[in-house]
């Protein structure tokens, strides 16, 4: 098999499942008479996608602009962290508890909290994409700061350079490859971590994102329009993913750059 | 240290001063309650402008032992003076930058390119924007084989060989007065191997800088070397001054003195070992 036909194949196998799962979705609706409000045909859900078109493409804008911003405070805030972690590790002992807490709460627990605190808006929608995402920031980048070749570490000894120098020339650029991995499981989070915080922030009217949208088209028991809203949630999540590996695709050109070395020719 | 016959052939360098001197030096490494001793009352010296290779069998701390001469290890007892300054006590930045290092593997950063990796050490000095300096590396990487254009390529995209040239051509960048290198060549294959050796010795001849070169290879230590220091048990066991004049020619290997030679270096390691 050629390579393009190879490309075509990768492309195509999927679409040919989703068709395939669509049929057979269809044919048992009909043939079980499943009612519309339990589950609506495929038919039934595209119809419900093109007629809300407008309504998701704004709720995916408003939900991909809160997910995005909580995914790039993860990667800030996330990696300054790593670094003070790096330097110390009183400060590493110290907190690293409490990051992992971070990561063991449970979200929707401390959502309707955030909210009370922080109001029914994108600010408390970003702060809820932050911190879902940013757990796995920090300890990939951490990870990256601290494992660095041995034989690289006492080149810079020898070389008696300073702290600031062995973390800006060494540690930080040997950090990003961790970092860009840490960025790749937060880009789902982050768009979890604002759907989740959507369906708290509710019907207020001051906000209008994916999850809004899926909470209220529940209470109406609209069924079909829920699924079309969930259709969106996983086409933004794969777009920030994609986003994030486009991004680390340019990001690690010099960490992993490769056309074939050349002969020793001397 | 017992010294061969061998050293009975006259050497030049024998009158320049030491510029390595290592007095009982004593390292154990300790895990939990074992202590494993390292390096056993080792003494060495190393005149301006040898080149001394290490042998020993793996675990005889020949490695250790460039680590502790290069400040990177300091040793439980014992004294090591580098250039007439003593390594640890108080050792002045000066003194650590007259050292440098080649270690087993290349140890390139890989989102720097081959310009970038070789000038490494003169900015962590923050003398890189010096011209003199920049020529310098020019005229180095000229040296070890780059061409001007894979200056700018990365290490990913250089095989084995180009890697350590460009390892080499980096520690050599800052004019470093000694070279250490840690079995710089032990992944290479031999005819590779034997052309680096001729780069090495090269390099040696025009920066007139001293070498600690550690190797497993007996036929490259004997290539190389003034004086090989055969290593066993954390200590010298043998000292042997090697006959052969500098330049040294590739041909020299076939030789039936070289032959000798390295029989010599066999049964004494044999001999250190037993």
């Amino acid at each position: 098999m050629n390579s393009s036909a190879k490309t075509l194949l990768t492309y195509l196998a999927p679409v040919l499942v989703f068709a395939c799962v669509a049929t057979i979705w269809h044919f048992l609706v009909l043939w079980l008479k499943v009612p519309s409000i339990i589950l609506p045909s495929p038919i039934a859900v595209l119809n419900a996608l093109w007629l809300e078109r407008s309504i998701l493409l704004k709720a995916s804008w408003v939900t991909l602009q809160a997910a995005a911003t909580g995914l790039f405070c993860s990667a800030i805030v996330g990696s300054l962290v790593a670094v003070v972690f790096s330097q110390s590790s009183l400060l590493r002992v110290a907190l690293y508890p409490y990051v992992i807490f971070l990561q063991t709460v449970p979200i929707v627990a401390i959502a309707p909290l955030l909210i009370i605190w922080s109001g029914n808006n994108f600010r408390t929608i970003v702060l809820v994409a932050t911190i879902i995402s940013i757990f796995p920031v920090i300890a990939n980048v951490t990870s990256g700061l601290l494992s660095i070749n041995e034989n690289l570490r006492e080149l810079f000894r020898m070389q008696s350079a300073t702290r600031w120098q062995m973390l800006t020339m060494l540690r930080i650029p040997a950090a990003v490859p961790q970092l860009v991995l840490g960025l790749r499981i937060s880009s789902g989070l982050s768009v979890i971590g604002a759907i989740v915080a959507e369906f708290f922030v509710g019907n207020s009217g001051e906000y209008d994102g994916l999850g809004t949208i899926m909470t209220a088209r529940q209470a109406n028991l609209k069924t079909a329009e829920l699924i079309a809203a969930l259709m969106a949630c996983t086409c933004l999540g794969i777009l920030l993913f994609a986003c994030v590996n486009l991004l680390s695709a340019t990001l690690l050109r010099r960490w992993t750059r490769s056309s074939g070395f050349e002969s020793d020719s001397q | 240290m017992g010294q061969t016959p061998l050293d009975s052939t006259k050497d030049a360098k024998i009158t320049e001063p030491t510029i390595i001197s290592c007095k009982g030096i004593e390292l154990a490494f300790r895990a939990g309650n074992t202590r494993q001793s390292v390096l056993n009352h080792l003494n060495l010296e190393v005149k301006s402008g040898q080149i001394v290779s290490l042998l020993g069998p793996s675990g005889c701390g020949k490695s250790t032992l460039l680590r502790v001469i290069a400040g990177l290890i300091e040793p439980d007892s014992g004294e090591v003076v580098v250039d007439n300054e003593p390594v640890w006590k108080n050792m002045p930045r000066s003194s650590r930058e007259k050292l440098s290092f080649v270690f087993q593997e290349p140890a390139l950063l890989p989102w720097r390119t081959v310009w970038q990796n070789v000038i490494l050490p003169s900015q962590i000095r923050r003398t890189h924007k010096s011209p003199e300096i920049r020529g310098f590396v020019e005229h180095l990487l000229g040296l070890v084989g780059f061409q001007k254009s894979d200056w700018r390529k990365f290490p990913a995209q250089l095989s084995g060989g180009m890697k350590m040239r460009a390892s080499i051509a980096r520690a050599m960048s800052t004019r470093p007065s000694i070279l250490l290198l840690d079995e710089p060549f032990a992944a290479l294959d031999d005819m590779l191997r034997s052309k680096l050796n001729d780069l090495l010795l090269a390099i040696a001849a025009e920066q007139k800088c001293t070498m600690l070169f550690v190797t497993h290879n007996i036929s490259e230590a004997i290539y190389l070397s003034d004086a090989i220091a055969i290593m066993s048990q954390g200590r010298i066991a043998e000292r042997m001054q090697i006959p052969f004049s500098f330049p040294r020619q590739a041909d020299l290997r076939s030789t039936g003195e070289f032959a000798a030679c390295y029989g010599q270096v066999v049964v004494s390691m044999s001999k250190g070992h037993a």
